[in-house]
């Protein structure tokens, strides 16, 4: 006869809310373990789909993904006439935030090289990949803009003609596909009157000048577009990607573009490695240490619940002994309980996990791996919370039946 | 043959309750032996030190001093085990106090069933000589009873059946019948006595039952923590 289960049966509310309780603890825990995996799928997720093997970033930066790097469009043509070079694309990424109804809306603009790049790497489901060179946009779900709805960027509005799913920045924001140019143009967006004052701000310090005294036509010029005076640098782009034609060494490629001294290169690989290393390694101990406290927690809980169990059945436990009850019998009855618990609660916790991390703001991802770890350890922590109870159990006197 | 040695022999059991100004002399030098098949009423007033002494020789209450001996085997020297006791409690004695003491969360064949399990019978052994031991009771329609369904009587004939569940060679009983009927208790007591005849166990039974001492084989009697052996005739000025 198993006097765990019958105790249970017979306690069955109390169980019920505890292992109940214990499985929400739980649940937690293995949320914050999907949580970061899905920080970490998420941050890299661009650079494994965008599928270039080379990135050629602003000298000396670490690429786009760890800090800012600023490189001129023009660049992309001197990749792309680098022997072994196949393919060239110009990397434009920036986030934008706007009020849309009633909410603030973050979109985190990528620029594709039209028209080499319509998109159609990106995997849609729904809609179709660019095909005009403006005004025209993929968007991530997470964004809730569906298709054929137009956004107001910057002095254009861009329909949204694709909607692609768990395309996200490192940041957690949607991503919304553009051309380059658009993107450029998004990000670079000033006001006509900031183009005015700053027009006029040109003229007064030409004026003020000796070469504005001397050569009138400068002031003259001063007044026109910027992107139009050669004194003036044009828009610039993150970083220029690359592939590389079959057959090719990277390292070669890398060893040519390494000797131009305005740029640093790295593989996919090494881009992904510096994402990983920099602003997700913090999140990630972040989350292990919070992990490693609920888990603590979780434990200490259970321990006291257990331990209060074990109270409770003091005179069973002191019966027990009275009619020479073994100790395995004591114990297998404290253990199995504790065990019960665990195991159920854990259960609960995937279920309800199951349910409800889908609807999470961010990517919850329970992986196999992850699930065994804590199965491994919920069933640790059970058989360890048990001891304070099995401690109170081998302490107490058969005597006590009979108070 | 178990006849050969005392079911029960004790040899000048003190038991000393707390120390300086608070010490209680429970009991002093008593010495008792108890033949197997003997059955045996042990009277007194309360207080007078008759639950110190079937604690002491039931292995749950260690005496302070005297030596307690079970089917002739050394088994306390004062305060000290010479043997396993709970694998001595489990396999030779059976109890039965005045609460019931049953499991609550077991049911009334199970309370009995598990001491059966305890002493290594099967499941369904168990529960079959556990319902037969109900039935001997007239308690086998409350077998699938929690504790707390049942009447004290019926619970103290579930205990009854609990501590025969291990055929024990010494069966200890204080008070057992204080929850019964009149008529109940004398079929309790008729029980104890034909398993000690029928088994040969000793048994002691704590008792103010003045109508069914008739039924024992020897009655002792306590007082101020003295025992000595008291005659049939004399138990009615008790
Ligand atoms: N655990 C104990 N601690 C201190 N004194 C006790 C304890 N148990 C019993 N006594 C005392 O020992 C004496 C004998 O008690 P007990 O054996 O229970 O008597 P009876 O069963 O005859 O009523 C009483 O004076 C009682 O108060
Ligand atoms: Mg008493």
């Amino acid at each position: 006869m198993n006097l765990a289960a019958k105790d249970i049966r017979h306690n069955i509310g109390r169980f019920a809310l505890t292992t109940v309780g214990i499985g929400m603890l739980l649940m937690v825990v293995m949320g914050m373990g999907g949580i970061y995996r899905g920080i970490v799928a998420d941050a890299t997720m661009l650079i494994d789909e965008i599928g270039a093997d080379i990135w050629v970033v602003q000298k000396d930066t670490r690429g786009p993904f760890a800090e800012i790097s600023r490189l001129p469009a023009n660049l992309l043509y001197r990749v792309e006439s680098v022997r072994g070079v196949e393919d060239v694309r110009e990397f434009v990424f920036h986030t934008v935030q706007r009020d849309y109804e009633g909410s603030a809306l973050r979109i985190a603009i990528l620029g594709l090289s039209w028209p080499r790049d319509t998109g159609a790497w990106v995997s849609l489901i729904e809609g179709r990949p660019l095909v005009q060179n403006h005004y025209e946009m993929i968007a991530d779900e997470s964004l809730g803009l569906s298709l054929g709805e137009k956004i107001q960027l910057g002095k254009e509005s861009y329909e949204v003609v694709g909607i692609t799913k768990s395309m996200i920045s490192a940041a957690g924001d949607g991503i919304g596909f553009v051309t380059a140019a658009d993107a450029l143009a998004i990000q670079f967006n000033t006001s006509g009157e900031a183009l005015r004052l700053e027009r006029a701000a040109r003229k007064v310090r030409g004026e003020n000048s000796d070469i504005g005294a001397n050569m009138p036509i400068l002031l003259e010029q001063a007044s026109r577009a910027s992107a139009e005076l050669p004194a003036f640098s044009r828009p610039q782009i993150s970083a220029v990607m690359a592939s590389i034609s079959p057959g090719v060494d990277p390292a070669q490629v890398i060893a040519k573009l390494e000797g131009w001294s305005d740029v640093s290169v790295y593989t996919s690989q090494g881009q992904r490695d510096l994402l990983l290393k920099g602003t997700v390694e913090k999140v990630r101990l972040q989350i292990g240490l919070f992990r490693v406290l609920l888990t603590i927690i979780a434990a200490i809980i259970m321990a006291l619940i257990l331990y209060t169990l074990t109270l409770d059945k003091i005179h069973t436990i002191a019966l027990l002994k009275l009619v020479g009850a073994p100790n395995s019998r004591i114990l297998g009855l404290i253990i199995q309980e504790s065990l019960f618990i665990g195991v159920l609660g854990f259960g609960i916790a995937y279920l309800v996990g199951q349910r409800l991390f889908p609807n999470f703001p961010r990517r919850v991802i329970l992986t196999n791996e992850d699930l065994l770890q804590l199965g491994m350890i919920v069933i640790v922590i059970s058989i360890a919370s048990s001891f304070l109870g099995i401690w109170k159990a081998m302490r107490v006197s058969p005597n006590e039946a009979l108070s | 043959m178990k006849n050969e040695t005392l079911a029960i022999a004790t040899e000048g059991l003190s038991k000393i309750y707390g120390s300086g100004n608070t010490e209680v002399i429970a009991m002093q030098d008593a010495s008792v032996g108890v033949k197997h098949g003997e059955v045996v009423a042990l009277l007194g007033p309360s207080g007078s030190g008759k639950s110190t002494f079937l604690t002491a020789v039931g292995l749950i209450n260690a005496p302070t001093a005297g030596r307690v001996l079970i089917n002739g085997e050394v088994v306390m020297d004062g305060p000290r085990a010479m043997t396993n006791l709970r694998k001595f409690r489990r396999s030779e004695i059976g109890y039965v106090f005045q609460k019931s003491n049953l499991i609550p969360f077991l049911n009334a064949v199970e309370n009995v069933q598990i001491v059966m399990e305890i002493n290594g019978y099967g499941v369904a052994e168990a529960r079959r000589r556990a319902l037969d031991l109900l039935e001997e009771l007239g308690v086998r329609d409350r077998a699938d009873n929690l504790p707390s369904m049942l009447s004290g009587g019926q619970q103290q004939r579930v205990a009854v059946a609990r501590a025969l569940a291990n055929h024990p060679s010494i069966i200890l009983a204080d008070e057992p019948t204080a929850a019964l009927d009149s008529q109940r208790g004398r079929q309790v007591m008729e029980l104890f006595a034909q398993v000690a005849h029928d088994h040969g166990a000793g048994v002691i039974v704590v008792t103010h039952d003045q109508r069914a001492l008739d039924i024992f084989d020897t009655l002792y009697e306590m007082e101020d923590g003295l025992i000595r052996r008291a005659e049939h005739s004399e138990s009615a000025t008790l």
